[in-house]
């Protein structure tokens, strides 16, 4: 336990938590909805193309839609029903992106095929990467990379740990504590699959100190590995913002840093999210795509607060409603965390496979975006990036239009995790200025 | 199934959705609230003097501020710009500080048109300009009007009648010594009337601002505890003005000062915690201030044991304002994973 206080990342920011709301309420599950919306494209890669067309009938956990490259995943119906309609429609990213849109018939009937095996520890690895790319299986804490890349390595990458990403460190949020504490030998399991699959034999649950609960109960969890040649450690983590992005994480834990551009692979690690293993666990075990999945529903505008387990495709609308409905007039509705999470503009938009959170701020209580000041060079934003580069300046680059210069101070370095904008006393938007930054030097890499 | 509702309107910003407290008023109003104790100080030993040139630089300094936005108003790539920042009263207020009591009225005012349109707006105003204002403008008047510059009333506490002597700094006072005599020998002479509890509480010859370490020392912790400032410079700065002092007082005792003596005396304080800390003008990494401040203290010194001046705190911290971006550029922070 020792160990892990003393690696540490550098910079970060203490937030307010903003937790209590939920974190002590039992995952309650969300009545089953009319209809779910369920977008094509769930995940970092090429979109799915649709397996089924306008008027067909589908059952819970049919494959509905896949990708054609390597780099994507499969989408699947969340309830039985009818689909009525697939064209593109409001998605958390802000844009319209294609979408199958299935309206219930009220039955909630598996589809046929839907099987597991007890003995899911001696999967074929090969077998096991088919059955999480056709369960739909991606990154559930937000970034959603497709779960079966993950454990198809290079075999230049030689794997020592799995890492599970239970730090949870953006504020309100609490689906991932939740499901640690009412799920935790299932996510046990799902990680020793993942072990097996990478014939790694230490892996890490990486939890910020704010969980005991969840720490004592993982720890009580793990045991008889020794006789399965399996390591498997509860590491308690500082309660410091950004200690869940993955490159913060692998330092913190086994005091290793991914070099600019690398993956967390170059470094011998696999980070996988906590309710990715549980995701693992229910395909290999059950045979059962990746349908449903926890999300905190909270924030000043909710009546009642909530962690709701959820199926995907669900509306914002429905979900709010569930909890009680807005509590006073609602001014912001955010997908996922206040520092990361997208701003939006209407309640059509489902939950999707990387939702966590749903936060309401009622009037007032949202941060206003007023005028900004020139920078003061106060250091703020440089003293707390973990990531040691320079916000500050591609502010100013940003606002001359000086793109190879930013670009040359280590720009693309940048993970976005927003405490520039958050700490900066001038108000300066510094993460929409390094987003802008970023998008010309895209385009310029284009026409190169 | 659902009824059309009234679209609702939802505000949509990027993320970041919840900033931090801080703001650059906050900032500045928490410099301004460390300087009181100095400024009270400064007004206690050199009385009504003390209060109109403080009341002055500072009124100037945002009138002339309040002046610049409203003859630039509308003009491309102005943001909005307001004296609600605090910037120019912390500029008028820091200028006050740095001028001797009984300094004329006219000459502050030119001081603060100095700091505030020259230094300050002609080089892009708050965030871009190159030198510290209240310093730039103090080192003008100072090579404009020596004389005004360097007659240092002596003190006289609770409104005493200040302006009747006027006497030497003790800088100034072993500068002559060392010019005239080549030795600082007689320095006792000096020194012997000087006790430490008076260089702690201000009862000296000096600026208005500069005389209470002990109230400087006050208002600088209070500016680190609040995190407004980090320790690195002010350290870094009287660290190595103490450490090259007792240098030269070791290899020559006759021709130099005490450390102690240069530690307490002249602007040391003042430049360390308040002047050389200036976001836009010194270094943003905390390894860059160090150096900064460890240049500062070496000029410091250098200038006041072979310079012509006696002082040498504001051209030392003007100096390393001009090497800032030198600096910054060489000791950026270490990247991750580089």
């Amino acid at each position: 336990m020792s160990l892990f206080q003393k690696i540490a990342f550098r910079g970060g920011v203490h937030l307010p938590e903003e937790k209590d709301g939920t974190n002590g309420l039992p995952t309650q599950t969300c009545p089953l909805p009319g209809k779910v919306v369920i977008p094509l494209s769930q995940h970092t890669g090429a979109i799915c193309e649709p397996l089924v067309k306008s008027g067909d009938l589908v059952k819970k956990g049919q494959k509905i839609g896949e990708g054609k490259s390597f780099i994507t995943s499969t989408v699947h119906a969340s309830i039985s029903g009818k689909v009525v309609d697939i064209s593109p429609q409001p998605h958390p990213s802000g844009n319209n992106v294609p979408a199958i849109t299935i309206e219930s018939d009220g039955k909630d009937e598996w589809a046929d095929g839907i099987a597991g095996t007890g003995d899911y520890l001696y999967i074929d690895p090969e077998k096991l990467r088919a059955i999480v790319l056709n369960a739909g299986i991606v990154g559930l804490g937000g970034a959603q990379f497709p779960t079966h890349v993950k454990l198809s390595p290079p075999k230049d990458k030689k794997i020592e740990y799995v890492i599970l990403n239970g730090a949870e460190c953006e504020p309100f949020i609490t689906s991932d504590h939740r499901l640690m504490v009412e799920k935790p030998s299932e996510i046990i399991e799902g990680l020793k699959i993942i072990m097996k699959a990478l014939s790694v034999r230490k892996a890490f649950i990486g939890i910020e100190k704010n969980k005991p609960d969840a720490i004592s109960i993982l720890k009580s969890q793990i045991s008889n590995l020794k006789s399965q040649n399996m390591d498997i450690e509860v590491a308690p983590l500082d309660i410091k913002y950004p200690q869940g992005a993955e490159k913060q994480l692998i330092k913190s834990i086994v005091n290793r840093e991914i070099p600019s551009g690398g993956l967390p692979m170059d470094v011998g690690v696999v980070v996988n999210n906590v309710g990715t293993a549980h995701a693992i666990y229910n395909a290999a075990r059950h045979g059962r795509p990746l349908i449903e999945r926890v999300v905190t529903v909270t924030g000043s505008g909710v009546k009642e607060p909530k962690n709701l387990l959820a199926r995907i495709g669900t509306s914002l609308d429905f979900m709010i409603q569930n909890c009680g409905g807005f509590a006073g007039e609602p001014e912001k509705v955010i997908v996922g965390g206040p520092m990361m999470g997208t701003a939006q503009h209407t309640l059509k938009v489902p939950v999707i496979k990387g939702t966590s959170a749903i936060l309401v701020f009622s009037k007032g209580s949202a941060r206003a975006d007023s005028d900004y000041l020139a920078c003061i060079r106060c250091g703020r934003c440089i003293d707390s990036c973990p990531m040691g580069i320079t916000p500050n300046l591609y502010g100013i680059y940003y606002e001359r239009g000086m793109v190879d210069a930013a670009h040359s101070w280590n720009l693309m370095d940048c993970i976005e995790c927003g405490i520039c904008s958050y700490t900066c006393p001038a108000h300066r938007p510094l993460v929409q200025f390094i987003r802008g930054l970023k998008s010309e030097i895209h385009k310029k890499k284009k026409k190169a | 199934m659902e009824k059309d509702k009234e679209p609702m309107l939802f505000l949509l910003t990027p993320s970041p959705h919840i900033r931090a407290e801080e703001s650059v008023r906050g900032l500045m109003f928490s410099v301004i609230f460390a300087l009181v104790p100095t400024a009270l100080a400064g007004m206690y030993f050199f009385g009504v003097q003390a209060i109109s040139t403080i009341a002055v630089a500072t009124a100037s300094s945002m009138l002339f501020e309040s002046l610049y936005f409203r003859l630039t108003a509308g003009s491309a790539g102005r943001g909005p710009q307001s004296l609600g920042d605090g910037s120019a009263a912390v500029t008028g207020l820091l200028l006050g500080l740095n001028l001797p009591p009984g300094f004329p009225w006219w000459g502050t005012v030119i001081g603060s048109f100095v700091a505030i349109i020259l230094v300050k707006h002609l080089f892009g105003g708050l965030g871009y300009n190159i030198f510290n204002p209240a310093l730039a403008a103090r080192v003008f008047l100072l090579i404009s009007w020596p004389v005004q510059m360097t007659a240092f009333p002596k003190p006289s506490p609770m409104f005493g009648n200040v302006d009747a002597v006027t006497e030497a700094t003790p800088l100034t006072a072993v500068k002559m010594l060392l010019l005239s005599h080549g030795s600082v020998k007689p320095v006792d002479s000096v020194t012997s009337n000087l006790n430490l509890f008076d260089l702690l509480i201000g009862n000296r010859g000096g600026s208005i601002g500069e005389v209470s370490a002990l109230m400087l020392l006050l208002g600088g912790a209070y500016l680190i505890y609040r995190r407004t400032i980090s320790w690195h410079i002010p350290l870094s700065f009287i660290c190595t003005v103490g450490a090259f002092s007792s240098i030269f007082y070791l290899l020559d005792p006759a021709k130099a000062a005490s450390p102690v003596f240069h530690l307490l005396n002249g602007g040391l304080f003042l430049g360390a915690f308040f002047m050389a800390t200036d976001y836009v003008t010194s270094p943003i990494n905390k390894r860059g201030m160090l150096i900064f401040g460890a240049g500062c203290g070496f000029l410091t010194a250098i200038i006041r044991q072979y310079g012509s001046y006696p002082e040498g705190v504001s051209f030392a911290i003007l100096l390393m304002n001009m090497a800032m971006p030198l600096i910054d550029k060489y000791l950026s922070p270490r990247r991750f994973g580089g």
